[in-house]
């Protein structure tokens, strides 16, 4: 019994000291982001890598999942005799919601965790030591330029996810099932307010971009500089990254309606 | 701290110092109260077997790692009493070779010589170049620029660290395990190049190594790391000594010594 608390106890702690570390983090980043020198050229780099090179898994995603959604949400609607109102399903289930969330898991997936193992392996191979001993500090000039690219990115990819799922949708819809397109796109015209669900989606997009950027970076700063460690950072980065937005997911949700 | 067994040799002012460094990763006490002096513009090699603390004497000196207790002074700095933001300005007087090289991967060789100009000097590109020229010529490499570091030899790469660790003209040069992996003539090869670069730049020199017969051709001083404390002096002194620690250890013949159940100082 004792030491199951003991154990909870130690669990506790750490977690409170890995969350003032992520903070002092956070803050050092925040501050690199701002002092000079700008690494421009890197940044744009790390734009490129991070989303650019994410750009066809988001667009085949976004067009799969306004597929389905098309498909399931119009036997649902045709049940009610609803089915002209399957433009304005789609949209919002995409924007408010699908939209930044599948978006925010992807990219946790393929740039968070390619962000972890790169920088990881730079711990791993005394890369950061070396610039620490040219006098460079490796948080301004390898972890600032990717965390920023991620928060950058992440509203664009989510964007690009939604007008992808919203011409599956269409596809499936008007094409496939012979929903009228006048209806469909009315129908998504009227439900869709643009400064409510469409700015509201791209800020929580925005939020996943500096949850997963800052996850990732910080994960893979502080990996164990041995080919286990930096595997079980990239790990670390999937799992906290993805359950982390589904959780902040809900307050946003909650707490802004959006 | 055990004294030392030999007398010593080189009198000159020490450049680095380290007194009384007590060192522990974890439950690990690597060292309890560590003292040794490298003097200014000589080639100190630090000796000692595996896992004695030998990279921990570099990074401890370098600031990467700091000690629980003691003082490391640099060039008249202590570097123990320094922050991180301020132990950029005495890292400028120093050049670390790292074990494996630590090259930045995704950059290319020239990429990598020009970085420390790029970030902290105003000089053009056609300056920047030259001096990676220079310090490519310095180390015996050509047509390399735009090579990767992934592509390069085990060699290469030591001499791709070494060139980039001197680009800047250090004051202080690290080397860690600057023979480690390579093949006896790239083992002669690397030799020749740090005995050169000490002569020609003046710097002082701390090579960590376990490669005894190269130790004791370039070393002004030797420190031996040994599990009960240090030994130190002139590579002459250590050869000469009669002390049974330092003759096992320089002995290649004699048997290996019993693993001491806590060994520290």
């Amino acid at each position: 019994m004792v030491t199951v608390v003991e154990d909870l106890g130690w669990s506790a702690t750490r977690f409170v000291v890995d969350l003032g570390r992520l903070a002092r983090f956070a803050a050092q980043v925040a501050r690199a982001a701002v002092a000079p020198p700008i690494r421009v050229r890197l940044f744009v780099q790390e734009v490129f890598k991070l989303g650019v090179l994410s750009l066809l898994i988001v667009c085949v995603c976004g067009l799969a999942v306004g597929m389905v959604l098309s498909l399931q949400g119009y036997h649902t609607l045709v049940r009610f005799g609803a089915e002209q109102s399957l433009g304005a399903v789609v949209g919002l289930s995409l924007i408010r919601e699908l939209g930044p969330v599948l978006t925010g898991l992807l990219a946790t997936g393929r740039a968070g965790s390619a962000t972890t193992a790169e920088i990881g392996t730079m711990v791993a191979t005394e890369q950061l030591d070396a610039l620490r001993m040219m006098s460079v500090d490796p948080v301004d000039l390898v972890v600032t330029p990717r965390a920023l690219a991620m928060v950058f990115v992440m509203p664009m990819l989510a964007a690009l996810f939604i007008v992808f799922g919203l011409f599956g949708g269409y596809l499936v819809g008007v094409g496939l099932m012979g929903v009228d397109p006048g209806s469909y796109m009315s129908s998504l015209q009227s439900a869709v307010d643009f400064r409510d669900d469409v700015g509201g989606s791209l800020l929580k997009a925005l939020i996943f971009g500096v949850l997963v950027g800052l996850i990732a970076t910080y994960r893979g700063f502080f990996a164990a500089p041995t080919s286990a460690g930096v595997g079980a950072a990239t790990t670390s980065t999937v799992v906290v990254a993805s359950v982390s937005i589904l959780i902040f997911d809900y307050f946003i949700t909650a707490l802004w309606g959006v | 701290m055990v004294s030392p067994s030999v007398t010593n040799g080189v009198r000159d002012d020490p450049h680095v110092e380290l007194v009384r460094v007590r060192m522990a990763f974890g439950d690990r006490e690597v060292f309890r109260a560590l003292s040794c002096r490298f003097p200014r513009g000589r080639i100190s090699v630090v000796l000692g077997g595996s896992g004695s603390g030998k990279s921990t004497v570099l990074r401890l000196i370098g600031g990467l790692v700091r000690p629980q207790a003691g003082n490391i002074w640099v060039d008249r700095d202590d570097v123990t009493r320094r922050s991180e933001r301020e132990l950029y300005a005495v890292r400028k007087k120093l050049g670390m070779m790292f074990q494996d090289g630590a090259l930045l991967d995704s950059m290319t060789v020239f990429d990598n010589l020009a970085f420390p100009l790029r970030e902290h000097t105003a000089a053009s590109e056609a300056e920047i170049t030259a001096a990676v020229r220079t310090s490519l010529d310095a180390v015996g490499l050509s047509r390399v620029d735009e090579l990767l570091p992934g592509q390069l030899s085990g060699g290469m790469v030591k001499r791709v660290a070494l060139a980039r660790a001197i680009i800047t003209r250090p004051i202080i040069l690290l080397c860690d395990e600057p023979f480690s992996g390579l093949d006896p003539v790239s083992v002669k090869l690397i030799e020749a190049l740090l005995v050169r670069v000490n002569r020609q730049l003046h710097a002082t020199m701390i090579v960590v190594s376990h490669h005894i017969a190269s130790t004791m051709r370039m070393a002004d001083r030797v420190v031996l790391l040994l599990p009960d404390g240090t030994v130190d002096g002139t590579a002459e002194e250590l050869r000469r000594s009669t002390d049974p620690r330092v003759v096992a250890f320089l002995s290649e013949d004699a048997p290996p010594p019993a693993p001491a159940a806590d060994a520290r100082w």
